[in-house]
C-alpha cells in the first residue's frame, strides 16, 4: 500500500494529488502534454484542446479532466500528435502569425508547440485577416492578429487585476477579443503594464513597446531548450 | 526621352526577351526591339517582381521595422537592418551610440560586405570572367568554376562564410537576425566569437587580395575590352566621413560628375528629398531616381563599387587603397566608367571590408559591454542611410504618437542604379548584337553587363500604388470597352 496515487501516462505512472487535473499532475511530475490555454495561476479553461489526451480510450482536455486512480491516458502518440498539428495549423491560418517579424519569436508558446510538434507547413489556405493594431495605450501594444483566442488576458483581467478590460466577443470564426471600453480602444481603459493580463499572452498579441528584440537570438526562452524538454526539467514546480 | 528606351513603331520590330536574367538576384528581363536588318531599337531592362514593403510596414511599431524590413532580401538583409535601426535610433530618440555598440554594427555591415561581394564575384560574377562570356552554357555556373579553378571556387566560398560569421556573431543569425534594435544593439561580442574571427581575418584579407590582382589580370589580358566593355559617362554618389574617405555605415551624401567634378558634397543624408527626386515609369516596377538640380535626362547617377571608390578621397585601410589608386590610373585622372571595372571596385571593397574588420577585431572596444545609448527626445520622422554593397540604401519613416509607421519610403540600392543599368545594356547592344545575329553567346553580353552592377531586384521593387498603370477592357473584335488608368501623368 502506497501513500499515492497514480494513474498511467503512456505507460508509465504518474503520482497525483486528489483535485489535480492530468495535465497538472503530468507537469509536475516532468511528463509534457502540449497545451496553450493552459496557465498555473489561473483555473482550467479547456480551449485550445492542443492537451487533448485519451483517458481510457476516450478523448479529453488534460487540463480539465482530474486524475483518477488506474487511468490509462495516452498522449504522445502518432494519432492524437497529429490531431495537435491540424489544431495547430488552423490557429496559424486563422490568424496572422508572421513569425519573421514578430518580436515573440523564439518566446511564442505557439510558435514553440509548431516546432515541437514539427508542424511543417500550415497545410490550410490562410484566412490572411486584416485586424487592426490597438498601439493607443502609452505602454502596451495589442495586434489582435496574433491572437488565439486563448482568453488568458481576458481571466488575468478578471480575476487577478479586478479590471475586465478584454472579452469575447462574436460567435464561431467571427469571435474575437474586444477591449471594454466606449470607443473599444485600449487607451480608454484603466489597463496598465503592470497588470496581470499586460504578461500572460502566450503569443505576440500584447506586447509591452518599444522593448521589443532587447533579448538576442540564442537567450530567448524556447532557443536553448524546446517547450517540451523545459517542462520536463520543471519537474516538482508548480506548473 | 533616352536613347533607345522607346522604339517608334514597336509594332513592326522582332522582340527578343532574355527572361529571366540569370545569376542575378531577383527577378527581371530584358527586352530587345529589333528590325529585320537586326538593328536594336529597344532595349529596357524590366523589374517583373514585385515586393511593396513601403506599404504593408505601415501601422507596425517602430521598433519591429528593423527586423520586418529586413525580410525583403535574403542576401544583403543586414543593410536593410542597419538602415532602418539608424533611422528608429532617431525616432526613438536615441544620443550617439556608445563606441561598442556602433563598433560591433560595423562588424555586423562589414562582415555582410564581405559575404555579398563574395557571392557575387565568385558565384555569379566570375562563371563569365573565367570560363569566357560565350562559353558553352551548361558550364557557364560556379560548378563550371569549381572544375576548372577549384583554388578561386574554394577560397569564394570561405570569404562568403567568413562574412558570414561574423554577421552570426553580432546579429545571432546569419541571414534575417535581430541584433540591431534602435539604441544600439541586443548582443555584445564574446572573447571566443573574436578570437574565432581573428583567428582567420589575416587569410581572409590574402584572399580578398588575391581576388582584386586576379581581376587586374583580367583586365590587362584585353584592356581594350574590359575598359570599354559597357562604358558610358554617368554621375556617381556615395557616402564619405567628415574627411572625403569612403564610409559604409555612415557620412555624408557626395556626388560627383562623370569628370570628377563635385555635384555635392557632404549632405546630410536627412535632406536626401533636397537633392534626389524619383520617377516611376510604366514598364517596371522600379522607379527612376536621378539628382534633382540636374532633372531627370541628365541627373541620373550610379552607386555602388565602382562610384564609391571614385567618389571617396580614398580608403582608410592601406592595402584597399593601394589597390584603389592603381585601378583609377587607368582613367587618366578621370573616373574610369567601362562597366566591368565594377568587378574590380567591388574586390577592392571585399578587401577594404576586411582589413576593417581586422582593425575592429584588434580595438579592444569591440569587446565591451555598454550597447545601448541615452534616450532623449522622441521624432516623428527620420532617415536612414547606409552604403549596402549593392550602393546607397535610404530608408525613410515617419511614426506618430502611437510608435506606428505611418509612411516608408525606401530608395533601394539597386533603385539608385536603375538607369545606370538600362544604359549599360543599351552601350552593349549597340557595340555587341546591332546589326548581327543575335546568338546566346551575345545575348550573355547583355546580362554580364547587368550582373556587373549585382543588382538586386526584389529589394528594388516598392512603388506599390505609385506605378502608372493603364488597363484596356476590349471585346472579341477588338473595340475598346473601358481603359482604366492610374498614376498615368507621371508616365513615359
Amino acid at each position: 500500500m502506497t501513500d499515492f496515487e497514480t494513474f498511467l501516462l503512456d505507460g508509465r505512472p504518474v503520482r497525483f494529488t486528489r483535485g489535480q487535473t492530468i495535465l497538472e499532475a503530468a507537469l509536475a511530475a516532468g511528463h509534457y502534454i502540449p497545451n496553450l490555454c493552459h496557465h498555473p495561476e489561473f483555473r482550467p479553461h479547456g480551449s485550445c484542446k492542443l492537451c487533448t489526451v485519451k483517458v481510457n480510450g476516450r478523448l479529453g482536455a488534460a487540463c480539465t479532466v482530474k486524475a483518477m486512480p488506474g487511468q490509462e491516458v495516452a498522449s504522445d502518440t502518432p494519432e492524437l500528435n497529429g490531431t495537435r498539428r491540424v489544431l495547430l495549423q488552423m490557429l496559424f491560418v486563422e490568424g496572422s502569425h508572421f513569425c519573421p517579424g514578430c518580436e515573440k519569436s523564439g518566446a511564442c508558446k505557439l510558435q514553440a508547440l509548431a516546432y515541437d510538434l514539427e508542424m511543417l507547413t500550415p497545410h490550410f489556405e490562410h484566412f490572411y485577416p486584416s485586424r487592426p493594431i490597438d498601439a493607443s495605450h502609452p505602454d502596451v501594444l495589442i495586434d489582435f492578429n496574433r491572437c488565439i483566442m486563448c482568453e488568458l488576458c481576458v481571466r488575468a483581467s478578471r480575476e487577478v487585476d479586478g479590471k475586465n478590460v478584454f472579452a469575447l466577443a462574436g460567435r464561431g470564426t467571427a469571435s474575437h477579443v474586444v477591449i471594454n471600453s466606449a470607443s473599444g480602444k485600449l487607451v480608454d481603459t484603466d489597463f496598465a503594464l503592470s497588470d496581470k493580463a499586460a504578461h500572460v499572452c502566450p503569443v505576440g498579441a500584447i506586447l509591452p513597446k518599444r522593448v521589443g528584440f532587447a533579448v538576442p537570438i540564442g537567450e530567448r526562452l524556447y532557443d536553448v531548450d524546446s517547450i517540451s524538454t523545459q517542462a520536463e526539467k520543471r519537474v516538482g514546480e508548480e506548473v | 526621352m533616352f536613347r533607345l528606351e522607346t522604339a517608334e513603331n514597336p509594332q513592326t520590330l522582332r522582340r527578343i526577351a532574355i527572361d529571366p536574367v540569370t545569376r542575378v538576384e531577383g527577378h527581371g528581363k530584358v527586352t530587345l526591339l529589333m528590325d529585320d536588318a537586326n538593328h536594336i531599337h529597344q532595349v529596357r531592362l524590366h523589374i517583373v517582381e514585385f515586393r511593396g514593403f513601403e506599404v504593408f510596414i505601415e501601422g507596425r511599431p517602430y521598433w519591429e521595422v528593423p527586423v520586418t524590413v529586413q525580410r525583403l532580401c535574403g542576401i544583403c538583409p543586414v543593410s536593410h537592418h542597419l538602415a532602418a535601426v539608424k533611422a528608429m535610433d532617431l525616432i526613438a530618440g536615441f544620443g550617439p551610440l556608445p563606441a561598442t555598440a556602433e563598433k560591433l554594427r560595423r562588424l555586423m555591415h562589414y562582415g555582410q560586405i564581405v559575404q555579398s561581394h563574395a557571392v557575387h564575384f565568385f558565384h555569379l560574377a566570375s562563371p563569365d570572367l573565367l570560363l569566357g562570356f560565350d562559353s558553352e552554357p551548361t558550364r557557364r555556373n560556379i560548378v563550371g568554376v569549381a572544375q576548372d579553378f577549384p583554388e578561386i571556387a574554394k577560397q569564394g566560398v570561405l570569404l562568403r562564410k567568413f562574412g558570414q560569421e561574423a554577421i552570426r556573431h553580432t546579429a545571432g543569425k546569419r541571414i534575417h537576425g535581430t541584433g540591431a534594435i534602435p539604441g544600439g544593439m541586443n548582443k555584445g561580442l564574446t572573447q571566443a566569437e573574436r578570437d574565432e574571427m581573428r583567428r582567420d581575418i589575416d587569410q581572409m584579407i590574402e584572399w580578398a587580395l588575391g581576388a582584386v590582382h586576379m581581376v587586374a589580370a583580367l583586365h590587362r589580358t584585353k584592356p581594350e575590352f574590359y575598359n570599354h566593355f559597357g562604358e558610358f559617362e554617368s554621375s556617381m554618389m556615395g557616402l564619405v566621413d567628415a574627411d572625403g574617405a569612403l564610409d559604409f555605415y555612415h557620412g555624408g551624401l557626395r556626388a560627383l560628375a562623370a569628370d570628377g567634378s563635385t555635384i555635392f558634397d557632404h549632405v546630410d543624408y536627412g535632406t536626401y528629398e533636397e537633392v534626389l527626386q524619383e520617377e516611376a515609369k510604366s514598364w517596371s516596377y522600379m522607379k527612376f531616381p536621378h539628382i534633382r538640380s540636374l532633372g531627370a535626362e541628365t541627373g541620373w547617377y550610379k552607386v555602388g563599387p565602382l562610384a564609391r571608390v571614385q567618389v571617396a578621397s580614398r580608403l582608410t585601410t592601406p592595402l584597399a587603397e593601394i589597390e584603389r589608386k592603381k585601378m583609377m590610373q587607368l582613367g587618366g585622372g578621370k573616373p574610369v566608367m567601362g562597366t566591368l571595372f565594377y568587378h574590380w571596385a567591388r574586390l577592392i571593397e571585399a578587401l577594404h571590408a576586411c582589413e576593417l574588420i581586422r582593425d575592429l577585431l584588434d580595438d579592444p572596444d569591440i569587446l565591451g559591454k555598454d550597447l545601448m545609448a541615452d534616450r532623449g527626445e522622441r521624432r516623428d520622422e527620420a532617415v536612414g542611410v547606409i552604403e549596402a554593397p549593392r550602393g546607397t540604401l535610404f530608408h525613410h519613416y515617419r511614426v506618430d504618437e502611437n510608435d506606428q509607421v505611418t509612411f516608408c519610403n525606401l530608395i533601394v540600392s539597386t533603385t539608385n542604379n536603375n538607369q545606370a543599368m538600362n544604359e549599360a545594356i543599351r552601350s552593349v547592344a549597340t557595340k555587341y548584337l546591332d546589326g548581327r545575329e543575335v546568338t546566346e553567346g551575345l545575348l550573355n553580353h547583355i546580362e554580364v553587363a547587368i550582373r556587373a552592377y549585382d543588382p538586386c531586384l526584389s529589394c528594388a521593387t516598392h512603388a506599390l500604388g505609385q506605378m502608372p498603370l493603364e488597363v484596356d477592357l476590349v471585346d472579341a473584335d477588338g473595340t475598346l470597352v473601358q481603359r482604366a488608368r492610374r498614376n498615368m501623368r507621371e508616365a513615359r
